[in-house]
């Protein structure tokens, strides 16, 4: 193959394959480009920065619907953009949307609350957009040089984002404990990814989980052999893990997480609780799935392409599909499902017996935050357990979770609204100023109690939706393991009552405290609150739209 | 609108109150008096529309002795997970959903004294009449579930701005314990749900279910298997077939989902030791919340065990019989012993619901159609007939015994059982009522209360004759405390405690709610056929199932046992059985 023709295969795939499946993270960053170079240019710096923000992001939006329509969605083919670099399929086309969805949502909302002013606001709407940029990469991440990329691009704007209240010392020690702890965590974790590249001669995921399968585990770890190969392979996965803890705030690399949310602005938190969790989700999902039930790419040339030297040992797809994938992975699986369900379990008890003693609703939330995570990381377990036997289970594993994040965009992201909206009427996020708000802000606070008893789990709202779903893969299994975290996730769940409860007891049950003022909310952060409540009854009434699309975007993933 | 079609009919019925509580939210704040006249007209319609399906509305007619499911229909919800919209009635829970229509009548009556955020009470009162409606109509499990915690709010909310002093905790309590329970039945639920396969039953089978003939094709074309939510469904696999039998540490998958389903119920119901969230959440709601608690909410418990779990896991209700009926028996004697010791007036009549409701769980659990008794199923169909008669019976007679102490605490703001006396020459029209109410508790022949005692402890005696000797004993001592309150509270000289002078004679308004609970008590108590006729039918027929579920596995054991000489013999009979177990029967 000569150069020429090696060029010309690059400019191909990247003009007719890959580009036009990347176009809204192109408008995103076009977006952030242009509110950057607005301030520059006088005719430009008059328009708010809310309004570049807003259309950027709903175009972004409107773009990442699927090319060929959502009706076609379960046939949807994975293609590998950028040589391999990149993934789209289902799971990209869910994860963008609601990536996507969630931004144009937070634009409006830190429109409301004033913290994108006219003079902030660019600083503000670059570092969102950016972060969000970061977390689009992060869903569709292929190869471990772009999860470490998408880490990177998704944490650093997020660190600035805490911070950006000038002036308060909370607001810059959290943001420095936060960026340190990130750097840490970023470090490790490369550290694993050049273990594993080093050890199994590419970094590119699918190709990644095949050379896995050749390495013949089982045989070397029952003959003993290889010792150093397999434990450094046992530390590769866990360094890996830790960065991938640290996005997800999974115990015990959650210590960020409180002070984060309890420093930074409402909004933020809300931010951070939600598209990072989210995307942090979606990468280890695509991690599991690599290395726990490896697909051979579609694009046999795009592997070959690849600029990577490494690739050039990667296995063809007629060779790769002789070997059977079941019996060497095994105990892949079984480390990666151990691994994934022991963190959960832990993080879900651990934040919901943290969240007890809160007295501040971000920290608490937080907490809540680092319970949910655990939560959606159950499903993970089971899909890791279910690759191999049956990949329909795995299937429906991965749509709970999608299911599960669908729903607690809308929860978390009312949550913190009204948090944020209170903050600027009452000033205080201590969950003791909220006495008796029910007779000074009635609708706000039915929100709140909706939004709680979602949080919780219980019927008629789509908290449930999610809960069940997530629970629903766990028994379906039927493993001693998963059956375990069905109980331990069940018993949390009665935990976790308590800690929601007392928000909605001081609301609702308890006399105003004397020092707060009278309390003036505007008509449009009421309809605000209202309108992002209100998904959450009519995602439990009318669930077919929202578990549809969670199927048929992990369809493709097992073909 | 067409009213002819059951699935119009029923949730009309369901969805009604919640329709009327969207109208409350409109209304406007300053109007009072007509948002609770509102709130009124919206239950006696729900109770007319229950009485609709008895005295026969075409198209939506209850057939008197028919004892299948009636009026069943069923709509796609979440496909992904085949939940279907399943509601139907029979003999078991048309009484429970009239009583549940009447007693939230009645206690909306019994809420005018309420002038505190009246709008908001009238909502929440709605939504949770809603919700206990749909429990009793729920076919599909995961409906059931939903309708079930849906009360939860409501019910939270109710207690904790309305009730007393210690409001805060009891409704907390309340939420905890009931969650807990409900969490561990959605375990069940799952556990269930994943194991059931629905391709063994045949088509006839299948549409008999409730299950529509395009999701029939469907499934008996499927190669994988079809889960299912369905209620009717989950019953037949669990009597005819082994698919509830995988074994996870021990015991059968089967053993679990009893156990959890059990110990869900039995917290509604409640059984000691899980009732302690009980005295609270009865002493610190308002009184009409007490009604519905008492009368209702806790009805729900026994109607769970009777329609979930005794039918659907029957290996672990038979292995679990003696353990069931114990605990009944423990919590009446506990609940009649605690009740002895109050002096609280409301919290006597929360632990004499306790008490009463034991009778509930024995009757359901004395599991006598045994090889013993040659599969004789009758003694147990007077145990399940008494508990549901009983369950009926308590959910009149401690609705107006709530009312009744509701009605006192109105007047004189305290319940201090040792502060009253001489009720009855100031107040003899209600005390009259009173005494005839706290009588039709007490179980009293020609009362209502006498009817499903009786039934259960006679069922009692073929199962084990310790519990029928210690459960007959429990009425000396139910006699012992009721006459003592009685006693203490209407008779004696004069009453000498606080607020004497507001001891006003009873009002039309209070007259016209203890007067048809009497009425019905003493109806029921003087002529049970009214209330047996509606249910025994469906109530038998489901212990027949069980019966016959007994004696085939009792068969499929002595030829395993018998075949166990040669291998060969052992697998052809094994394979015959299998083939049996999995041809239902018609």
């Amino acid at each position: 193959m000569t150069f020429q023709s090696l060029v010309d295969n690059l400019v191909n795939d990247t003009l007719q394959v890959s580009l036009p499946l990347y176009w809204p993270e192109m408008v995103l960053c076009a977006t952030i480009v242009l509110l950057l170079l607005a301030r520059l240019i006088k005719g430009f710096s008059r328009v708010d920065p809310f309004l570049y923000a807003i259309v950027g992001t709903i175009a972004a939006l409107a773009l990442s619907a699927p090319t060929d329509g959502f009706a076609t969605l379960d046939q949807l083919q994975r293609t590998e953009l950028f040589t391999g670099m990149l993934v789209y399929d289902g799971v990209t086309v869910y994860l963008r949307l609601v990536l996507l969805l969630f931004a144009v949502l937070m634009v409006v909302l830190t429109k409301l609350t004033g913290l994108a002013d006219r003079i902030e606001g660019q600083d503000f709407y670059v570092l969102l957009l950016g972060a969000t940029l970061g977390m689009c990469i992060m869903a569709s991440a292929n190869h471990l040089m772009t999860i470490f990329l998408g880490v990177e691009m998704a944490s650093v704007p997020s660190y600035v984002l805490v911070g950006i209240l000038r002036g308060r010392r909370r607001a810059s020690e959290a943001a420095l404990k936060y960026a340190i702890f990130g750097a840490g965590a970023a470090g490790v974790m490369l550290y694993g990814i050049s273990l594993l590249a080093g050890l199994l001669g590419t970094a590119h995921l699918p190709t990644l989980g095949l050379q896995l399968a050749q390495l013949d585990l089982p045989g070397m770890i029952a003959e003993g052999q290889e010792l150093g190969t397999l434990a450094a392979l046992v530390l590769a996965g866990l360094m890996v893990g830790v960065g991938l803890a640290f996005k997800l705030s999974a115990v015990p690399f959650h210590f960020w997480c409180p002070d984060a949310f309890e420093g930074g602005t409402a909004e933020v938190a809300g931010f951070l609780s939600v598209a990072s969790k989210a995307a942090a989700l979606a990468l280890l999902v695509r991690v599991t799935l690599a290395v726990c039930a490896p697909q051979a790419s579609p694009l046999p040339q795009t592997a070959m392409l690849s600029e990577d030297p490494t690739a050039t040992v990667v296995t063809t797809p007629e060779r790769s599909s002789e070997i059977p994938l079941d019996t060497p992975l095994a105990p892949v699986r079984t480390y990666v499902a151990l691994f994934i369900g022991i963190v959960a379990a832990v993080t879900c008890t651990f934040g919901n017996l943290a969240a007890f003693g809160q007295t501040n609703i971000k920290r608490m939330l937080a907490y809540s935050t680092i319970a949910h995570a655990g939560y959606m990381m159950m499903p993970i377990a089971a899909v890791a357990l279910l690759a191999g036997s049956s990949p329909e289970g795995a299937e429906q594993a991965v749509a709970s979770l999608l299911i599960y994040l669908g729903v607690y965009l809308f929860m978390n992201l009312a949550a913190f609204a009204i948090i944020a909206f209170l903050r600027n009427a009452i000033g205080s996020e201590e969950i003791e100023d909220y006495g008796g708000l029910i007779s000074s802000a009635p609708v706000v606070t039915a929100c709140m109690v909706v939004v709680m008893a979602s949080l919780l789990g219980i019927p008629p709202l789509a908290g449930f939706l999610g809960k069940f779903a997530a629970f629903a893969v766990l028994a379906q299994a039927g493993t001693p393991l998963t059956l375990t975290l069905l109980v331990i996730a069940g018993l949390n769940t009665v935990v976790s009552l308590v800690y929601y409860w007392r928000v909605v007891q001081t609301m609702c049950l308890r006399p105003e405290p004397a020092t707060r003022g009278p309390l003036t909310l505007g008509l449009t952060p009421v309809v605000y609150v209202v309108l992002v409540t209100l998904p959450l009854f009519l995602l439990f009434l009318f669930p077919a739209p929202l578990t549809n699309l969670a199927r048929d975007a992990a369809t493709q993933l097992f073909p | 609108m067409n009213l002819h079609s059951p699935a119009t009919y029923l949730s009309l019925l369901t969805f009604l109150p919640a329709a009327a509580a969207v109208v409350v939210c409109f209304l406007p704040k300053d109007q009072d008096e007509f948002v609770k006249k509102w709130t009124l007209g919206a239950t006696v319609v729900a109770f007319l529309l229950s009485l609709g399906m008895l005295v026969g509305w075409p198209g939506i007619a209850f057939q008197i002795g028919e004892p299948g499911m009636q009026h069943v229909f069923s709509v796609d919800w979440i496909p992904s997970f085949q939940v279907h919209y399943m509601m139907g009635i029979d003999g078991i829970s048309l009484p429970l959903v009239v009583l549940t229509t009447l007693i939230s009548m009645l206690a909306m009556g019994a809420s005018w004294p309420i002038t505190k955020h009246v709008k908001a009470y009238c909502m929440l009162f709605l939504l949770l009449e809603t919700g206990m409606i749909g429990v009793f109509l729920a076919l599909d499990f995961f409906l059931f579930y939903v309708f079930w915690e849906v009360m939860l709010l409501p019910m939270y909310f109710l207690i904790g701005v309305w009730g007393g002093p210690r409001r805060e905790y009891a409704a907390i309590k309340f939420f905890l314990f009931t969650l807990f329970g409900s969490v561990l039945m959605l375990i069940a639920l799952l556990m269930l749900y994943y194991s059931s396969d629905l391709r063994p039953l045949d088509a006839g089978l299948l549409a008999e279910v409730g299950i529509s003939q395009t999701d029939i094709e469907a499934i008996q074309a499927a190669d994988t298997p079809q889960h299912t939510f369905n209620l009717l469904a989950l019953q037949e696999l669990g009597q005819t077939t082994d698919q509830f039998k995988n074994r996870l540490a021990g015991k059968t998958y089967e053993w679990w989902a009893f156990l959890l389903l059990f110990v869900g119920f039995v917290i509604k119901v409640p059984s000691v030791p899980l009732h302690t969230w009980l005295p609270d959440a009865h002493v610190e709601a308002p009184t009409p919340i007490s009604m519905i608690l008492a009368g209702i909410l806790l009805k729900m418990g026994g109607y769970g065990l009777l329609r979930i779990a005794y039918p659907i896991c029957p290996e672990a209700a038979y292995d679990l019989a003696m353990f069931v009926c114990t605990l009944g028996v423990v919590s009446m004697v506990y609940g009649a012993f605690a009740a002895l010791a109050q002096t609280d007036f409301k919290r006597l009549v929360a632990y004499s619901s306790i008490s009463h409701m034991g009778y509930v769980v024995l009757g359901l659990g004395v599991w006598s159609a045994t090889a013993g008794t040659d599969y004789n199923p009758d003694y147990w169909k007077m145990g399940m007939n008494g508990a549901l008669f009983q369950m009926i019976a308590h959910g009149i007679s401690s609705a107006g015994m709530f009312f009744m102490v509701g009605l006192l605490y109105d007047r004189v703001h305290h319940r201090d059982l040792n502060q009253f006396g001489g009720i009855f020459g100031k107040m003899p029209l209600s005390s009259g009522l009173a005494i005839g109410i706290f009588f039709a508790g007490l179980g009293l022949p020609g009362l209502c209360g006498f009817i499903g005692e009786f039934f259960v402890v006679l069922a009692t005696w073929k199962f084990s004759i310790p519990l029928a000797v210690v459960s007959a004993a429990v009425v000396i001592l139910t006699a012992g405390y009721i006459l003592w309150t009685l006693q203490r509270v209407y008779l004696g000289a004069d009453y000498t405690g606080p607020h004497a002078e507001a001891l006003t004679p009873i009002t039309k308004r209070e007259l016209s709610i203890a007067a048809p609970l009497l009425a019905l008590a003493l109806l029921f108590g003087v002529y049970p056929r009214a209330l047996l006729d509606t249910m025994e039918p469906s109530v038998s027929q489901t212990v027949e199932r069980l019966a016959e579920w007994k004696e085939r596995d009792d068969q499929a054991k002595e030829t395993r046992q018998d075949s166990g000489k040669t291998t060969r013999q052992a697998r052809r009979l094994t394979n015959h059985h299998q083939q049996q177990l999995t041809t239902p029967s018609p």
